[in-house]
């Protein structure tokens, strides 16, 4: 009797599981914003492109984007030697791309030579770059790879994230596949269907082959209002990243369908231009080299106000170039700059800035007025813009607020200088400090304070330089966070960048998809997609 | 329809007077931010509810319409004087002048309007008051409204210049800018007086477009076209009718101005 009550106890839970996995098929739905520019994961550097990639493309090592830890893929090991420079893999064996083509080291070694390619111009190859001289792949065996770069690479192994493995030999080239699902059909601006792909290595705990869902179909929709209403109507069953005033309206909807993962690694942020050349009157210049100008002006902005208001609540303020959300990097001892006027006062008065008739004057009786340029059409940028125009009127600064198409904002920014202060945000998609070695860099050209610097200007700029280059030359991992913590130090105390909120990450997802998760790093939504399922009448219907 | 066009005038005084009063008749400044009720519903303190910044949308409205009602009929008047004065000379002068001009005009007719004015903007000092910059867009609009009602005035004045009258006049001894000033000018003139109205309306519409895409009237100045885009994304507006005031009041002020006209300037 034991044996069939045991069956009847599996049988139960299958069932119950079945619910939560309900077993699927079907065909996932939902849109781009904007049509893929290339299909070829080495190539793409757009949105959908990266989603197509992320779907279709096998990696060796993968970022989990819940715990934001490494986790194997095609690879079951890895390792670094050579002070940093050489990467070994130990490849899955008797894995096959979507065409039935099999893998092995060569196609790993194929995919670097690829991506590294002068003549590719591959955008994922960028941040292998680490110095002149070619990279080296040498196959050890059909499942051992080793992979020597010219010079070390800090946080190398996650950058394996972003490469796609291609086939060295199938006649599809980059269209055969190691993902889940691989490209069937595209129609050029219209939609894409992508379907399971047969030789997909995974499989769930009881065995089953992964993924669950068959297919996906990926509309093309710009529109953000239509996109809503075919969520709502259950034509599509998520949106991977919403707006705060959109998240309001899903919410009233149907709160289920609502998830606000918290601060995302995002940050809207404000600057005063540094430039020694740049146009202004050399008032203005000595005003906006000032820490404590800077300073005042940061405590002077209600950082809560921006989120509460401005992004109705979907925002934390913002402490400094690395985001709490980036769990390991983010220096966890720095807070917000407290809104403090009387103290923005205190600060200004050390410069010589004083109230007269209730306008803020300098030393030398200059009235302090200045603009700020952000992109027209950013509605949450125009509100914190005008936000923070009210908070200055405070302390008797008059601020104007200056909205420019985006060609012209850059033109300003990069080439004429001809501007006071920038407000804009950053999109950060990786976690790792390096990739911002092309902002806190004084030599480089995003260091949009004071860009492209032959020289430090100031000490601490100096200080950053050092202290980034050392972290992205060190292997030792506590050693480089010692370092960036540094740097996050340097970035709070001088503010050249005022940063003033981190976005959450928000999306919204129909109650018929299962076993999602969203989370703050992208793509949020999908990030487990092979988990992923449908309910079953969806998974009918479909 | 003499009582549409009557209510039409009254509309207009009544909505003219009271922005015109809007320093006495609004609540609060259209600026200050009430950042403890954003995006309010309707209340006695703020009857239309407050923007997503907090801001008294009723006084918002009172000095948007200001803005908006006031320097519209001033770029009005500076294009159809412009049109008047091309118009007008090429339609009189006739012949290599008129081709000339007309070529001109159709040449400026096919300029890119809005990649113009989104440059022109670009290209202006970026520390000028709300209330420079709001002038500034509405001369611009005004200088580049032109083109289109010269074309009309032209044919009209080319008309008037071979009619019995003129010829007369000139058999009379008149001449040069008599001829022009007494006798053109004063039968132009429902012609001018429709192009007048039929341009306000165009300009309210051309600043409220260049409003929604943020490269209208700097903040925190109001004029209608700010206010309107608050209703650019329709998934957030549906549980809030209030917000829809301001587009309320612009169509009735738009349809008052065509309402206005008679049925002579209509055919003109």
């Amino acid at each position: 009797m034991r044996k069939p009550l045991t069956h009847l106890v599996l049988l139960i839970v299958a069932l119950l599981a079945g619910d939560s996995v309900a077993q699927s098929g079907g065909e996932l739905r939902f849109c781009l914003r904007s049509e893929p520019k290339t299909l070829n994961p080495l190539l793409m550097s757009d949105d959908s492109s990266e989603t197509i990639r992320y779907l279709t493309g096998g990696v060796l090592l993968r970022v989990n984007r819940l715990t934001q830890d490494l986790e194997p893929e095609l690879a079951t090991a890895w390792k670094l030697t050579n002070a940093g420079k050489t990467i070994t893999f130990k490849l899955r064996e008797n894995l096959r791309f979507s065409d039935g083509t099999t893998f092995s080291a060569d196609d790993v070694a194929y995919t670097i030579q690829q991506l590294m390619d002068p003549a590719v111009h591959s955008p994922s190859g960028d941040a292998f770059r680490s110095g002149e001289g070619k990279v080296q792949t040498q196959a050890l065996a059909n499942n051992r790879i080793a992979i020597t770069f010219s010079a070390p690479i800090a946080g190398l192994d996650k950058l394996f994230d972003q490469v796609a493995i291609i086939s060295a030999k199938s006649p599809q080239k980059e269209m055969a596949v190691l993902g889940p699902y691989y490209v069937a059909e595209n129609k050029a601006g219209a939609y894409l269907i992508l379907k399971r792909n047969p030789n997909y290595w995974k499989r769930d705990s009881t065995g089953r082959p992964l993924p669950y869902i068959d297919a996906i179909r990926l509309d093309i929709q710009q529109n953000r209002d239509i996109e809503m209403l075919r969520l709502v109507r259950g034509e599509i069953d998520f949106i991977n990243s919403l707006d705060a005033e959109y998240f309001d309206s899903v919410m009233s909807e149907n709160p289920t369908m609502a998830h606000d993962a918290g601060a995302s690694l995002d940050a809207e942020f404000m600057w005063f231009n540094q430039v020694p050349s740049s146009p202004l009157p050399s008032y203005k210049k000595t005003w906006f080299t000032s820490t404590n100008f800077r300073r005042a002006i940061s405590e002077a902005i209600n950082r809560d106000d921006l989120a509460r208001i401005a992004f109705r609540g979907r925002a934390r303020p913002a402490v400094g170039p690395i985001s709490p959300a980036n769990k390991f990097w983010f220096n966890s001892k720095l807070q917000p700059h407290p809104f403090d006027q009387k103290s923005a006062l205190q600060r200004l008065s050390l410069d010589g800035f004083h109230l007269q008739n209730g306008a803020l004057r300098d030393r030398e009786g200059h009235v302090v007025e200045f603009s700020i340029i952000t992109n027209s059409g950013n509605k949450y940028r125009e509100r914190m813009a005008t936000m923070i125009q009210q908070d200055l009127t405070a302390i008797g600064i008059k601020l104007n607020v200056v909205t420019l198409d985006f060609p012209s904002l850059i033109e300003r920014m990069t080439r004429t200088f001809d501007y006071e202060a920038c407000l804009l945000g950053l999109v950060n998609n990786e976690l790792d400090p390096n990739s911002q070695m092309n902002v806190w860099l004084s030599s480089a050209e995003n260091h949009q304070w004071n860009p492209s610097q032959k020289t430090p200007a100031t000490p601490w700029e100096a200080e950053i330089d050092k202290l980034m280059r050392a972290q992205a030359s060190t292997l030792n991992a506590a050693k480089r966070k010692e370092f960036v913590d540094k740097v996050q130090q340097i970035a709070w105390e001088q503010e050249p960048f005022i940063y003033l909120v981190n976005k959450n990450a928000l999306s919204a997802v129909s109650p018929s998809l299962h076993n999602a998760h969203p989370v703050v790093l992208r793509p949020q939504v999908y990030w487990n997609i092979d988990q992923l399922s449908l309910g079953a009448e969806v998974a009918r219907n479909r | 329809m003499k009582w549409a066009r009557s209510i039409a005038i009254v509309f207009l005084v009544v909505v003219s007077a009271a922005c015109l009063l809007a320093d006495f008749v609004a609540p609060a400044s259209y600026a200050h931010q009430f950042r403890d009720v954003p995006a309010a519903a309707p209340s006695h303190q703020h009857l239309l509810g407050t923007d997503d910044l907090g801001r008294d949308r009723f006084s918002r409205v009172l000095y948007g319409t200001r803005v908006s009602l006031l320097l519209a009929p001033a770029a009005a008047l500076l294009s159809t004087l412009l049109a008047a004065l091309i118009g007008g000379i090429a339609g009189f002068g006739g012949g290599w002048l008129q081709r000339f001009v007309m070529a001109a005009t159709d040449l400026f007719l096919s300029l890119p309007w809005l990649f113009l004015l989104i440059t022109v903007r670009a290209l202006l000092p970026l520390n000028v008051s709300p209330e420079v910059s709001v002038m500034v867009t509405f001369a611009l609009l005004g200088c580049l409204g032109w083109a289109g009602a010269a074309r009309v005035i032209c044919a009209d004045a080319r008309s008037l210049s071979q009619s019995d009258f003129i010829l007369l006049a000139r058999a009379s001894g008149s001449s040069g800018f008599r001829l022009l000033w007494r006798h053109l000018v004063p039968n132009l003139k429902p012609i001018l007086y429709a192009q007048f109205w039929i341009s306000v309306p165009v300009f309210i519409l051309t600043e409220a477009n260049l409003g929604i895409l943020g490269l209208g009237v700097a903040e925190p100045l109001p004029s209608w076209g700010s206010l309107l885009r608050e209703l650019e994304s329709f998934s957030t507006i549906a549980l809030q009718a209030w917000q829809f005031a301001p587009l309320l009041l612009f169509i009735a002020t738009v349809s008052s101005f065509h309402l206005v006209l008679t049925k002579e300037e209509l055919a003109a």
